[in-house]
Order: structure tokens, then sequence, then C-alpha cells
């Protein structure tokens, strides 16, 4: 078993918003992330493919269709935009850093094909990251 | 849905290798430069691993404030400039990062209780790094779910 990881980067904007609770709830909850004007991060996310190496290639993934796939799942859906108001996902969810890379695992994982997802990892900050690794 | 969180901090402090059970001469030639009676000192960087289900209202696993506030309160204030060697927490215990990484992963899984601790990994210098995750386990150089 080899595990391969890949990089990318993204800009976005999000705010942290629950209808579930008062004005007040999500100010005192999200602090500065509650304002609906929103804010943005450059998002720096690494995917780990896991697998064995294909004997004739010597690779574990092909890494032109996995940027292919990283670029139209995440990096065209979601560079330069509004996560709250142009990722469909989060409608009806907050795009905090660990629902991010659990959409972006979802995103991923019916498009794998010869490997496997292993973790998903979102760094929203140097200092601050979430790994997903699917259901466990 | 099971996420992993980690967070980054900084602190800056002092320390002397030394141990009481060996000779001067074995301490010399065991930590060499890092023996120097006068102490040196180092950037810490910690990075703290917690994990839990995301939670369905917030999307988060815990608060980062309850996680910023509790390191700030029990990590920060112990040990960032000062002397770790002159802590009560390393009078019997030499002041490695080894050592280190356990001790901080104690203090934070006795006194964070909103999202599990996972692991604890502290650089001394750009080119050190350990990890301690308690005794259960421990898959070191790898993320905790590495292998699984």
């Amino acid at each position: 078993m080899v595990y391969l990881t890949r990089k990318c980067e993204f800009s976005a904007s999000h705010y942290y918003h629950s209808p579930d609770f008062t004005m007040e709830e999500n100010q005192r909850i999200f602090g500065k992330c509650a304002n609906l004007n929103g804010h943005g991060h450059n998002y720096t996310l690494e995917v780990t493919v896991k697998g064995d190496i294909d004997p004739t290639t010597g690779f574990v993934v092909d890494l032109k269709q996995l940027k292919e796939i990283l670029n139209s799942e995440v990096v065209d859906a979601m560079d330069h935009r509004h996560l709250n108001k142009e990722v469909p996902e989060f409608a009806n969810q907050i795009p905090t850093t660990e629902n991010l890379a659990i959409t972006i695992w979802n995103r991923l994982h019916s498009k794998m094909r010869r490997a496997r997802l292993h973790r998903v990892r979102v760094y929203e900050m140097p200092d601050l990251f979430v790994d997903y690794y699917g259901e466990q | 849905m099971k996420a992993y969180l980690t967070r980054r901090y900084m602190f800056a402090a002092s320390h002397r290798l030394h141990s009481d059970a060996l000779t001067d001469a074995e301490n010399t030639e065991t930590y060499g430069k890092c023996n120097n009676p006068y102490g040196h000192g180092h950037n810490y960087a910690v990075e703290v691993t917690v994990s839990g289900q995301v939670n369905r209202n917030t999307g988060m696993v815990c608060n980062l404030v309850d996680l910023d506030e509790c390191f700030r309160r029990e990590v920060m204030e112990r040990f960032d400039h000062k002397s770790l060697n002159s802590r009560p927490e390393f009078a019997k215990l030499v002041p490695t990062t080894e050592n280190l990484a356990g001790v901080i992963y104690q203090i934070l899984k006795r006194q964070f209780h909103t999202a599990h601790l996972e692991k604890v990994r502290i650089e001394e210098t750009l080119n050190n790094s350990f990890e301690y995750c308690g005794e259960a386990h421990c898959n070191a150089s790898v993320s905790p779910a590495m292998g699984k």
C-alpha cells in the first residue's frame, strides 16, 4: 500500500450562521465569523489517495486524472466563490472547515477510479486544519 | 461524521538537558550542547489534534475559542517565556521535547473535555518534531487514522 498526496489551493469567502440560533446565539458561538457580510481565506487542500502500485505504470494513481478531478470538483466549484451562496452543499449547512473537508471528500469519493481516497486535509490558515477520513 | 481538527500554537522557552541519574561525563556525552549548564532556548510549535463528531447545528468538532482558551491557560501560562527546568512538571523529568509532548498531552487530557484529544505534536526546530498520542496507540509521523 502506497499513499500519495496532491495539494491545491483555492480562495473563497464564507460566513457562519445557523437559522436554528438567534442572532445573539450566532454571535456568541461563531464570533467574528458570524458577520453576515462574510470574510475569506486562502484554503490549502491536501488530498491523500492510497492503493497498490500498478506494475505497468508504476503509479498509485494517474496524477493527471487526479488533478482534473480536483480542478472540476473543488477549484472550479469553489475558487474565488462565496461558499454559502455558490456551493450547493452549503445551502443548508454551515461552511466550517469541518464541513468543507467532508463536502470535498464526498465530491471526490465517487470520482476515484483505481486508487482509494484516504484523507482530505483542509487548511483554513497555516495554524488550523481539519482531517476527514470518511465514515469511521 | 467524525473529523480531526488541528490547531497550531507557538511558545518560547529555555531548557537544559541533564539527568541526575547520569554522571557529568555521561550527561555531556548523552546531551552534548544541550547539557550546557546555562541552558538554551527554542521557539516551540505545538500542534494539538482533537477529534469528534461534527455537530449538526454548529458544523464544528469543538469551538476553537474553547480550545484556544484552554491552551492559553494551561500551556502558555505554564511554559511561555519560562525555563522548563524551573517548572514543577520537570522537577523529576528531563525537559526533552519527548517529555514535553507527554506533559502537554496529559495536561490537555485533564483539562479539555469538549472533544477527544488525539495527538500533541511539537516542533522543537524546523528539523525535529515529536508526537505523542497517549499510551493506547500512537502511529507517529503520520496522521491519527493512517493505517486504519
